[in-house]
């Protein structure tokens, strides 16, 4: 499936646990310190200086090399999206983005939030970065350079990036806790036989 | 070229040759491990991680953003000379490759830019080894460190509790340190030295197994556990959790058991020089052993 930026909530409603997929359009790398900052802003009442209704956020700290006057992309693999698990639910809550991308899953607050407002959490291949640096085809802006280079907001644009893999739906469902039981049960027997 | 600048261009190519290029012992059981998987989404995962180690050693551009923090184990010589051709080649490989900036002060968060700072790069010195200088250099990624585990474990645990640290650890770390991973595990001596040598254990080539046949043992068990509990590359399900289970150990005291579990995510980059006494340099990824 070819998903392009700006989704809408029937875009990412149709999507389900497993699904394949790429993401084009616009994408906003943002980790833990952006994530604490746009939403310290937000409580203040106060704009961010990019929109990301309809976008797609990005856990990924990037290598990006100056460029003339623009950015260049090294490496842009994702980074571990449990980080931000206790930002995310607030931060989908405010911003309504439809897609985020990261590795690894995130809890059952981020997994209540994409049902509510209409948001999936697509998985990429952690540590991928050249893959990744492929599907971006440029870096349209950067902000909140001050918190470093990893941990500033990259604004990406997006050409394929992928594969992804729909891993937490609207419906409730994360492929990661469905591994998780599958984990569980296989850890138990393992224990047993100790 | 004076000490300080040889040991600089050794750190360099060091550092360039371990974040652009994987060792065969680790693409090897990158493949293995495609083979052994039926389901399509683990294989995509491992499709994509082959493909991303080709397309960065062709690129020559680090195959993982997260370039980690720099790691150095040196034997042979500590010297002002060693200290500071390594902290130069940390710094200058930073630009030049370009590396993601990474060190920042605990505290305040506050980042160098230049992956300098206090006690950064760490380097560990250990005994010579031969009439040589040898440097072994490991980025190490934060989704990996971060699933470190120390567990003081009473002595009569045995197997048993050495076995149930190491699937705990695993399994709760999940798919977060990119599995399929390599798993150390560091057994004895005290606290800081078990994760010492679960450290250690990660630069161990795949396939080379423990020399102590009971230790061997141990991780052969442990590698075939890890591999049954179902979390997969990059915890998305599947029969490969781990390539391999790494197991170095110490002497300690009658009283404790020190059990340290340090993982390396798939991307386990590392690479070795010998500077001998004549100044030439030998450079292996899989290191000389
Ligand atoms: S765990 Fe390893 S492969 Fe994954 S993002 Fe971190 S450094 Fe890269």
């Amino acid at each position: 499936m070819r998903l392009v930026t700006p989704l809408s909530d029937k875009d990412v409603r149709s999507l389900r646990v497993g699904d394949g997929a790429t993401l084009s359009g616009r994408a906003f790398t943002a980790r833990d310190e952006a994530h604490m900052r746009a939403l310290d802003m937000s409580r203040r009442g106060e704009p961010l200086p990019f929109e990301l209704k309809d976008m797609a956020v990005y856990h990924c700290g990037p290598i990006v090399e100056k460029d003339g006057e623009g950015w260049k992309v090294v490496a842009a693999g994702p980074t571990t999206s449990s980080r931000m698990n206790d930002l995310e639910p607030e931060f989908i809550e405010r911003f309504r983005p439809r897609a985020i991308i990261g590795k690894g899953g995130m809890s059952a607050g981020t997994i209540g939030a994409c049902k509510r407002f209409g948001c999936v959490y697509l998985a990429f291949t952690g540590g991928a970065a050249v893959v990744a640096a492929k599907g971006i085809r440029g870096v349209a802006g950067v902000h909140w350079l001050d918190l470093g280079m990893p941990e500033a907001v990259w604004e990406l644009e997006l050409d394929d990036l992928g594969p992804l893999i729909v891993a937490i739906d609207t419906e409730g469902r994360s492929m990661y806790d469905d591994v998780g039981k599958r984990v569980d049960a296989n850890v138990k027997r393992l224990k047993e036989s100790l | 070229m004076d000490r300080a600048e040889l040991v600089e261009e050794t750190v360099v190519r060091l550092m360039r040759t371990a974040v652009t290029t994987l060792p065969e012992d680790v693409i090897a059981g990158l493949h293995k491990a495609l083979q052994l998987e039926t389901e399509e989404v683990a294989r995509v995962q491992l499709r994509t991680i082959i493909d991303n180690v080709e397309k960065a050693e062709s690129a020559d551009v680090p195959m993982c953003q997260d370039t980690g923090v720099p790691i150095f184990f040196v034997s042979g010589e500590c010297s002002h000379e060693i200290e500071e051709g390594i902290m130069n080649g940390v710094a200058r490989a930073t630009k030049e490759i370009p590396l993601r900036p990474n060190v920042v002060d605990p505290i305040s968060r506050h980042n160098t830019g230049t992956n300098i700072g206090a006690g950064m790069p760490n380097i560990h010195y250990e005994q010579a080894k031969g009439d040589f200088v040898e440097i072994t250099f490991m980025p190490k990624g934060a989704g990996s460190e971060n699933m470190s585990v120390l567990r003081m474990l009473n002595p009569t645990s045995g197997t048993k509790g050495i076995k149930e640290t190491v699937i705990d650890a695993v399994v709760s770390a999940g798919g977060r340190p990119c599995p399929p991973s390599i798993v150390g595990v560091g057994i004895g001596g005290t606290a800081d030295s078990a994760m010492l040598l679960a450290k250690k254990a990660i630069i161990r080539p795949l396939g080379r197994s423990s020399d102590d046949p009971d230790v061997a043992k141990l991780e052969r068990e442990l590698k075939e556990m890890l591999n049954a509990t179902g979390i997969g590359p990059m915890g998305l399900g599947g029969r490969t959790t781990t390539l391999g289970v790494m197991i170095e150990k110490a002497d300690c005291h009658t009283a404790s058991l020190p059990v340290a579990v340090n993982i390396q995510c798939w991307a386990a980059r590392r690479a070795s020089a010998r500077i001998y006494p004549d100044d030439r340099v030998r450079f292996r990824t899989e290191g000389f052993q």
